[in-house]
């Protein structure tokens, strides 16, 4: 009994404390198994209703509702609601607007939100505790409340359904969170070195580009954090820019939703091509993305 | 010799610096941001008066919660969001406590796989996840028998649930990061001292635990006060049935923009935003107050 136990968990880290309890086989069998069980159980909760989705998104109208839980196969396999949004609406057009949006908004983010973060951890000047606190604010205020006054702003500047607009209004929601983020970690790079490339010479800017792949783990998790509110928002594109031309996919995936709210086929088409894009980059960087996510979070 | 002449332009240009360096996030946050804020306050205490905007002091406050109609769905809206808010805090704690403990064990096996499965629905849109779980409960589909979104007992605790689902991926993510940093000797004294499993928990992770379970609760009743896609997406502006789902962001959303009869008017939405800002404002000062003053934080 007792060697079955030390040679079953040999790398426990809490094995070596516990006193090895006389319990039945069975039971001890289903206590290492419990949290794979909850765990697996928790799993078909989160993904159950996105399988279900995408699976009966290539399926003919009569098989999504006869049998839902089966997998196309040859007989009910069909396109024709993937052939109805592309026919019916410019998704690769929405698609297109939320790439550029999104992608410029997070690069203009992580560059100004640096520089910002940068200057107030490395300077001191007059004011610098009290600009810090001031570039704060934004991390607990929603940006949301300003928005009588935001569409206001953009009708002067002639920057209603642009999306130059909605990238300006996204930079203004990430920046406090950059800057304040980013400051933590710019305030571990060694001051020495630092302070060798001034000896031999260095400007003040190429001193902040030596700094900047010293902080890559922060700058990743602001760029994970500052994309996915921008990519999935609703609120901004449906009033800054309803817009045919400059449609964002999340918006335009509401509206044709909408529409075409009897028509499973195009329905289910739709929700599979607006989440997978996100779901695949996100699989594909998980690793980044985790470790990005729970550092941030420990900051 | 050089250095005397080199010091005061050094120090100037290094000023240039400072300001190239700010200039730009500052610009940009205070124009984008700071001032639409701030404006949106002002606009709270205007209205229009023979066409033109003109200062009403507290008038529209007085209108939203004086008149019988308006107060009614603004106080509607209040509880509403506050019942959204504790379903979130009610459930999502417990859940992402519990797969955070789970994936936290030493000897689980598959754990990275574990842990992005489960975050996968915190990336999608609330568009997309207001409308899978549409379809999943469409008695077209016929897998729930009961049309819970369509009953207004109903509605508001289904749309909570669906957000809960969509976003206890990040309780589980931050409580998780707080359990792999604890030191493995203080847990490991506290066994050789006698404890069992259970009891480590409750005295020595669970106290580690408090404070970021305070922080998560404070952030989510931030994001909850103004939430907006998930309602107008499965119920439209309108929130219904019978304004029973409700909340801040689709009251400010239709006094802003109006809806059918209502008409819409900037200095009223003003009005409901400033009144949103009071409601987080009362919460992040309760937390900061209330909660972080007096749960102890342990330096580890």
């Amino acid at each position: 009994m007792a060697t079955a136990t030390t040679t079953a968990r040999p790398h426990t880290r809490a094995g070596a404390h516990q006193p090895v309890r006389h319990q039945p086989a069975w039971r001890r069998r289903l206590g290492a198994a419990m949290p794979h069980l909850v765990l697996i159980g928790y799993a078909l909760v989160a993904l159950g209703p996105i399988v279900m989705i995408v699976m009966n998104s290539m399926k003919e109208r009569r098989a999504i509702f006869s049998e839902p839980f089966r997998l196309p196969t040859a007989e009910t396999f069909s396109l024709v609601g993937y052939q109805t949004v592309f026919e019916r609406s410019r998704f690769e057009l929405y698609f297109l607007n939320s790439f550029v949006v999104t992608v410029a908004s997070v690069l203009l983010v992580l560059l100004l939100g640096s520089m910002a973060a940068f200057a107030l951890s490395e300077y001191r000047f007059w004011g610098n505790t009290l600009l810090a606190l001031y570039l704060a604010l934004g991390i607990m205020i929603p940006i949301r409340l300003g928005t009588v006054s935001i569409l206001r702003l953009l009708v002067d500047l002639s920057l209603v359904n642009s999306l130059l607009g909605l990238i300006l209004v996204y930079t203004a929601m990430g920046l406090p969170l950059a800057v304040f983020v980013l400051g933590l970690f710019f305030r571990q790079v060694p001051r020495d070195l630092k302070e060798a490339a001034r000896v031999d010479g260095a400007s003040e800017y190429w001193v902040y580009r030596l700094a900047m792949p010293l902080i890559r783990p922060g700058l990743a998790a602001i760029g994970v954090f500052t994309m996915l509110p921008i990519w999935n928002d609703l609120w901004f594109p449906l009033i800054l820019t309803p817009g045919e031309s400059v449609r964002t996919v999340t918006l335009g995936a509401q509206l044709f939703l909408g529409q075409f709210v009897s028509d499973w086929n195009a329905v289910l088409a739709v929700l599979t091509l607006a989440m997978l894009p996100m779901i695949a980059l996100y699989i594909i960087f998980s690793k980044q993305f985790m470790r990005g996510l729970t550092q941030g979070a420990i900051k | 010799m050089s250095a005397t002449t080199r010091a005061p332009t050094r120090r100037r240009s290094r000023r240039t610096h400072v300001l190239v360096f700010l200039a730009p996030a500052v610009v940009i946050y205070t124009l984008f941001m700071v001032y639409p804020l701030l404006d949106s306050l002002r606009l709270s205490l205007f209205g229009v008066v023979d066409g033109q905007e003109a200062f009403v002091g507290f008038d529209n406050f007085r209108q939203l919660l004086g008149d019988d109609l308006l107060s009614a769905r603004f106080w509607n809206a209040v509880v509403n969001n506050l019942a959204f808010f504790a379903v979130h805090f009610l459930v999502q704690n417990p859940i992402g406590l519990l797969l955070a403990a789970l994936l936290a064990s030493p000897t689980l096996r598959g754990r990275s796989v574990y842990r992005t499965l489960i975050f996968i629905p915190t990336t999608l849109s609330v568009v997309i996840v207001g409308f899978i779980w549409q379809l999943i409960l469409s008695p077209l589909w016929g897998f729930v028998e009961t049309p819970l979104l369509g009953r207004s007992s109903t509605a508001l605790v289904t749309l909570s649930l669906m957000s809960v689902w969509q976003y206890v991926g990040i309780p589980m993510l931050l409580f998780y990061a707080v359990l792999i940093s604890i030191p493995d000797d203080l847990v490991e004294a506290a066994y050789v001292d006698g404890a069992n499993d259970w009891q480590v928990f409750w005295r020595i992770k669970f106290p580690l635990l408090l404070p970021t379970v305070g922080m998560v609760t404070v952030v989510t009743y931030v994001a909850n006060m103004n939430a907006f896609d998930l309602i107008y997406t499965v119920k439209g502006a309108l929130a219904g049935p019978d304004f029973s789902t409700d909340i801040m962001g689709t009251l400010f959303f239709r006094t802003f923009f109006g809806f059918q009869l209502q008409r819409g008017s900037s200095t009223m939405g003003a009005t409901v935003a400033t009144l949103m800002f009071l409601l987080i404002l009362a919460g992040v000062l309760l937390y900061f107050f209330g909660w972080q003053r007096r749960v102890e934080t342990y330096e580890l």
